[in-house]
């Protein structure tokens, strides 16, 4: 992966290596695969991965980033101004610390459906 | 010709976030081609393989979703007895003038129970590229990308979809090929105009207008593979698939445009006739019902939408 790479702090879930070029979720899902992300609810809110649909809201408590577009249906521009954002939206220029921030509804809506089966 | 009234979709606007990247996306990717550009800087898709001028709006605003979806009528005349039956029904109807969109007729447009906008019109010209009609090769230009065949269908999500049923049925004359009813009640609806197994889909869901696909037709189950290939190559974001659904057959890769909006590209399904009984699924088999492989749903099924 190029560009340069950052050490992702996942608030009270552990620590991912991400890059300069790469979306901090690609980064966050790749920790989850290693086994390095501990206590996430269910698993790491993943959606759509490219700024529609809001599930992988996260708060940036740390760091500089550059940002996508994102949807405004779900990131207003005076939450981004104070850092919360879509982590599929998001570039590393520092070392990040993030605190999920997942819509209520999609946590009920991912337990209805992990049920459903 | 026994088909009367609604046809078919005829196309979809969706709101994406930008549009060089959602033009490259649904061009070279999707496999469709470009036809006109608005002064307002919507721009106006097809596949070589349909006739009218256009399938696919893409307009650029700050919230991903859809805005409307247009089905095509047999007449002109079928606009103002679609209009004053949805009146009747007690929807407001309004008008669209002809040329609003680059070779499209007037069309009547009105808001369902679920908060999606639904639009019909009568006229659309022809437009290039289209599959060739004397001494027909079977294609002049050659596909590309995912190959998309035709913008197919697309699956709603919305509150109400009991009213959304009994509007499309009673009003718009479509029937329910496939249905899916859970302990609490309705969960999904596959509605069609013609005979195909949908032409359009709603799923129940707490917000009103939401978009869960804009599905696209493919040759086979190899184009499916071909376009899994792609999504992988072009790092496109994936969601499910390849897999094939239960629920009107059809073999099915799930992923999201630049945006995320969420695209299928499918293949087959079964063929509908109006005679035909609803196929009925319950709480025991939805998961085989949507994805027929995995036979249980992923969280993204229910819960990612635009």
């Amino acid at each position: 992966m190029a560009g340069e790479k950052f050490t992702i702090n996942l608030e009270g879930h552990g620590v991912a290596s991400g890059f300069s070029q790469e979306r901090v979720l690609v980064a966050l899902e790749r920790a989850q695969g290693f086994g390095q992300l501990k206590d996430l609810p269910l698993k790491l809110p993943v959606g759509c991965r490219r700024g529609g649909c809001g599930v992988c809201r996260v708060r940036v408590t740390q760091g500089e980033f550059h940002a996508d577009p994102m949807s405004r249906a779900h990131v207003s521009a005076e939450e981004e101004a104070r850092g919360v954002v879509l982590a599929c939206c998001i570039y590393p220029r520092s070392e990040l610390s993030l605190r999920l921030e997942t819509p209520a509804a999609v946590k009920e809506k991912s337990r209805k459906a992990a049920q459903v089966v | 010709m026994a088909m009367t009234g609604v046809l078919r979709p005829g196309f979809i606007q969706v709101r994406v976030l930008d549009m060089p990247t959602a033009v490259e996306h649904y061009t070279k990717r999707i496999g469709l081609h470009q036809v006109a550009e608005g002064a307002d800087g919507r721009v106006y898709l097809k596949s070589a393989e349909e006739f009218d001028h256009h399938s696919i709006i893409l307009r650029r605003a700050d919230q991903a979703g859809v805005d409307f979806m247009a089905f095509k009528v047999a007449a002109d005349s079928d606009l103002d007895s679609f209009e004053k039956r949805v009146k009747d029904y007690g929807y407001a109807v309004d008008h669209v003038a002809a040329g609003e969109q680059p070779g499209v007729g007037r069309r009547i447009g009105f808001t369902i129970a679920s908060g999606h906008r639904i639009e019909l019109f009568a006229h659309a010209e022809l437009s290039d590229p289209k599959p060739p009609i004397h001494n027909p090769d079977i294609w002049n230009l050659e596909p590309h990308g995912m190959g998309a065949r035709r913008f197919d269908h697309a699956l709603f999500y919305g509150p109400d979809i009991e009213k959304v049923l009994d509007f499309f049925t009673t009003v718009l004359d479509f029937k329910c090929a496939e249905r899916v009813d859970m302990p609490d009640g309705l969960l999904a609806i596959w509605l069609t105009a013609g005979m195909k197994a949908h032409d359009i889909a709603f799923v129940k869901h707490p917000e009103p207008g939401k978009l869960h696909h804009v599905s696209f037709d493919l040759e086979n189950w190899q184009s499916v593979g071909h376009a899994a290939d792609l999504i992988t190559r072009y790092d496109i974001s994936i969601d499910i698939g390849p897999t094939r659904h239960g629920i009107t057959r059809g073999q099915t890769i799930y992923f999201f445009d630049p945006s995320g909006n969420r695209n299928e590209v499918f293949a087959g399904g079964y063929t509908y006739y109006p005679d035909n009984p609803t196929r009925t699924w319950d709480e025991t088999q939805i998961g085989k019902g949507i994805f027929y492989y995995e036979r249980q749903l992923n969280p993204a099924f229910l819960s990612v939408v635009t």
